[in-house]
């Protein structure tokens, strides 16, 4: 458990994807079965054992150390896993024993009543180093977030040998803890482990962003276009157990399993194959908001008032598998009428419809319908309109994101001139730079009056060069620090004003102004405005009107993908 | 007689009375006693300084010769009389040179251990503990969550890094007196036999703790390594230029920094460090009370750090104890300094941005 701990520490400091990968395969190879097959499990989140409470720490740290002194301590540190962890007193003598394996730890808490677990957990404290302790408490609590993916962690036991990782996600559902013969396969030992589950997840075609410079090259007659919704993308798969039985799974597009979740969509679904499309809330048949969808995103379970107000829905658009034949290798025409064969046959009580094809004679005319979903088929759904996709009509589904068969092509950003207020510095490559922006808009009557509040946080979106830029106005232009954060001016007549170009808004109680950005990220650098010209609050608040929604967003955090700046915690 | 007319606090810093002298004080006055050459304790401008030969010269090569009036070098051990109160340096375990100054005086022994550490380490002489009736602790980790790991261990984690990432420089920040020059130690110890690269502002310091007799290995200006040799490498440099644009000539690099701050998580995270080492030249909560217990005093002092908790502790032993609100100690060098906070905004050295 030790060496476990001290992946985990460090995993929790290293911001780079592929030094992630690096670590946890460096762990796979000089960790041997099955205790690396654990720690695959706890990295993939697949170990579920009776979770301690806080409370219980608290009594058991109680009962070993002065109250003054943990109370000091725990102020200082401020993490109570991580203050109980450093301060509490091993006994001596046990520090010679080999300490607990991540097995024996796993099996004592899977098989335990609550009644033993003071005894239990202490016996394991007294035996771990302080990262062995901080780990243990992290896992046992449900808060181990060290940033890794079950995607990632896939991906690093692909890189013990030459299997790509999807290969690895393929054989994945079939198996479980401790993984003896995934890791016997990748290290080339064993054969492919036989996949048992009937509705296993399909790696996901992904499409890349279309630049107007790549429009030009494409000929259209060889593309299919289609509405790009604004969901959640969803593999749904049906098929018969060994048992005759079927079983059906939706999975996100990294092969989240979240069945659990949509339970009234998964009942629904009646076809036998695995199906590609958007989860989308329908309303008396008209898409809604990704800020009402948000409602049903992030929850383990879901209540029945929840699935009567908020109906999951899929709206189709490719087929990989249709009574057992695998369409993958077919093209995309191909597929299109087997899946429109398939949804007329199985219409599952109105929760899975095609999503329709956009009919389109050149270029500018697809530039049209993009721009005007609404007066091109889309109707009332326009809103939920983000775009439109183009697929070759010749292409197979292949994994991953190649480059050519696929194409995003989204409609126009919204964009708002704001003022940047808060700078903090990046990391990696970035760690020198100030590269993470907190940029607000005035609260007034008119633009510079009232006060700036703070409405997001970008940290892309600019060039090196821009980079740079900002780097050295901040720099130059620090009028107060906290920790790695560095205050800009910013005053009617001083300050850098940013175009922010970002996909909806959504409210939230989380932010002083009470709203919440999606994607938001620096479109331009307008060093000829003054920051008094930069926009107010009130235009934020007309762009939200038309979807205003009852309450705010459960979790704005998912929807920015980042944490909470120091600076907004101020 | 009450300890106080031998010693008490002062705007200055610890003043004595029967001694007309000041320890370690943080504004020039006419006679100063100095434990060692960190420049919260060690300032240019005394008339008279009284410090250990190494000592004198740090403060030398950091303020040129002419930091004081007038300067005495102390040998450990060997008595001298200030004014009538008698005078010791003993080795504290800090950083090279470093001391504890005992007083004695009408039968009343006073040590001001400065900054100390009982654990070992190879560029410091060991600390050694005085039997005393007052002693003055400071208190940087006095607090039970700090207990510092084997050094061996966390120089362990930066040589597996060099192993995992062979191909990207290892910038580790370092106080440029002491640490800088311990981690170097260490790592040759572990067996790491390439150049370690240095930051201008650890140059002259570390060929200084070579003349003492410290081997050190082979060491380079990291300005004039090329891209071959700074690939893999492990670069010494100030906290504060793991932030500066002096960074920006290491492509990609691993970011570690030495201290016991690194410990806590929070502090690691607060200032982007990717690979902390928990590295300290402080005694850690248990060194502190070993080191206390060990003085046999009476009456314990805290100058700096958590006096609180450290207050606390001696109190429930027994002891009579007192926090001396000590101000401007840990904040201009040594770990008492939140890292960041001491990021200079250009490198105090003749360093460039490449």
């Amino acid at each position: 458990m030790n060496r476990f701990a001290a992946l985990l520490d460090r995993l929790a400091y290293e911001p780079r994807r592929n030094g992630k990968i690096r670590l946890i395969a460096a762990y796979f190879r000089h960790t041997p079965d099955p205790e690396r097959g654990w720690a695959l499990a706890a990295l993939t989140g697949a170990l579920s054992f009776r979770n301690a409470k806080p409370g219980l720490i608290r009594q058991l740290i109680g009962e070993r150390t002065d109250p003054v002194l943990f109370a000091l301590s725990y102020d200082y540190v401020g993490d109570l896993s991580e203050t109980v962890a450093l301060m509490w007193p091993a006994p001596h003598g046990l520090n010679d024993t080999e300490p607990p394996s991540l097995e024996a730890i796993v099996h004592a808490f899977t098989h335990m009543g609550r009644a033993e677990m003071p005894a239990v957990l202490t016996s394991l404290l007294d035996r771990l180093d302080e990262t062995g302790r901080w780990a243990l408490l992290k896992l046992i609590t449900g808060g181990l977030r060290i940033g890794v993916s079950a995607r990632l962690a896939k991906t690093a036991v692909a890189a013990l040998g030459d299997h790509a990782p999807d290969a690895v996600e393929l054989v994945w559902p079939g198996l479980a803890p401790p993984y003896q013969e995934l890791f016997a396969w990748a290290e080339g030992r064993g054969p492919k482990p036989e996949t048992e589950d009937p509705a296993p997840f399909r790696p996901v075609m992904l499409s890349h962003p279309l630049e107007e410079a790549d429009v030009e090259k494409l000929d259209p007659a060889a593309f299919r276009a289609e509405w790009k919704w604004d969901g959640i993308r969803v593999q749904a798969a049906r098929a018969a157990g060994p048992d005759g039985r079927h079983v059906t799974r939706l999975y996100s597009r990294t092969g989240e399993d979240i069945s659990g979740a949509f339970p009234d969509l998964a009942e629904a679904l009646a076809f036998d194959g695995v199906v590609d499309g958007e989860l989308l809330i329908l309303r008396e048949g008209r898409v809604q908001s990704f800020n009402v969808l948000q409602q049903r995103l992030n929850r383990k379970t879901v209540s029945a008032k929840l699935m009567l107000d908020y109906p999951a829905h899929i709206r189709a658009y490719d087929v990989l598998v249709a009574a057992g034949e695998d369409l993958r290798e077919q093209p995309f025409a191909a597929r299109r009428a087997r899946l429109e064969a398939l949804i007329s046959a199985h219409p599952a009580e109105g929760r899975l419809d095609l999503s329709p094809l956009v009919p389109f004679p050149s270029w500018d005319a697809l530039a049209q319908a993009r721009a005007d979903p609404a007066a091109h088929g889309a109707g009332e759904d326009a809103e939920a309109v983000e775009g439109v996709m183009l697929k070759r009509a010749d292409s197979p589904y292949l994994p991953g994101r190649p480059k050519g068969p696929w194409w995003k092509w989204k409609r126009d950003p919204h964009s708002v001139d704001a003022v940047l207020m808060y700078a903090q510095r990046g990391h990696g490559k970035r760690s020198s730079y100030y590269s993470d922006y907190t940029f607000g808009v005035w609260t007034g009557e008119t633009s510079g009056t009232g006060e700036l509040v703070p409405v997001g946080k970008a940290y892309f979106g600019f060039t090196d060069a821009e980079l740079i830029e900002i780097d050295r106005f901040v720099r130059r232009h620090t009028v107060n620090r906290f920790g790695p954060v560095r205050e800009v001016v910013h005053t009617p007549t001083e300050g850098l004003v940013v175009e922010v170009a970002f996909e909806g808004l959504a409210r939230s109680t989380r932010h002083r102004s009470g709203l919440a950005m999606r994607f938001p990220r620096i479109a331009r650098l307008r060093w000829d405005k003054p920051p008094l010209e930069a926009d107010r609050l009130e235009t934020l608040e007309k762009m939200i009107g038309g979807e205003d929604e009852s309450h705010a967003p459960r979790r704005p955090t998912a929807v920015l993908g980042k944490q909470r700046s120091p600076a907004e915690e101020m | 007689m009450r300890p106080e007319e031998l010693l008490h606090t002062t705007p200055q810093g610890l003043y004595s009375p029967a001694g007309d002298f000041f320890i370690d004080p943080t504004r020039p006055v006419a006679r100063a006693l100095i434990t060692h050459g960190h420049s919260d304790h060690a300032r240019a401008g005394h008339g008279a300084v009284l410090a250990t030969r190494q000592t004198l010269d740090i403060m030398a090569i950091r303020y040129g010769e002419a930091f004081a009036g007038t300067v005495q070098a102390a040998d450990y051990g060997a008595r001298i009389e200030v004014n009538g109160v008698g005078v010791r340096f003993h080795p504290a375990g800090h950083i090279l040179g470093s001391a504890q100054i005992a007083l004695d005086w009408r039968g009343c022994t006073i040590v001001a251990s400065g900054d100390y550490k009982p654990g070992a380490d190879p560029t410091a002489l060991p600390f050694a503990p005085v039997r005393c009736h007052v002693f003055i602790s400071e208190a940087t980790f006095g607090l039970p969550v700090f207990r510092h790991p084997a050094p061996a261990a966390e120089i362990a984690k930066l040589m597996d890094s060099l192993a995992l990432f062979p191909e990207r420089a290892h910038l580790v920040g370092a106080y440029a007196l002491g640490k800088a020059q311990r981690v170097m130690a260490l790592l040759r110890a572990a067996g790491h036999e390439r150049p370690v690269l240095l930051h201008g502002a650890m140059e002259k310091l570390t060929a200084y703790y070579r003349t003492q007799g410290i081997d050190l290995g082979d060491t380079r200006p990291a300005r004039d390594a090329s891209p071959t040799e700074r690939a893999g490498a492990v670069v010494l440099c100030p906290p504060g230029a793991l932030a500066d644009v002096w960074s920006r000539r290491f492509p990609d690099p691993v970011t570690a920094f030495a201290s016991g701050w690194m410990r806590i998580r929070a502090r690691a995270r607060q200032n982007g460090v990717e690979l902390p080492l928990i590295l300290s030249d402080h005694a850690d909560w248990d060194e502190l009370q070993v080191a206390i217990r060990a003085t046999g005093c009476e009456e314990l002092w805290v100058t700096h750090g958590q006096e609180d908790a450290l207050v606390h502790w001696a109190t429930q032993e027994g002891l009579r104890a007192r926090p001396l609100h000590m101000v401007g100690y840990g904040e201009e060098e040594g770990e008492s300094a939140a890292p960041d906070a001491s990021a200079p905004e250009a490198p105090p050295t003749p360093e460039v941005a490449p």
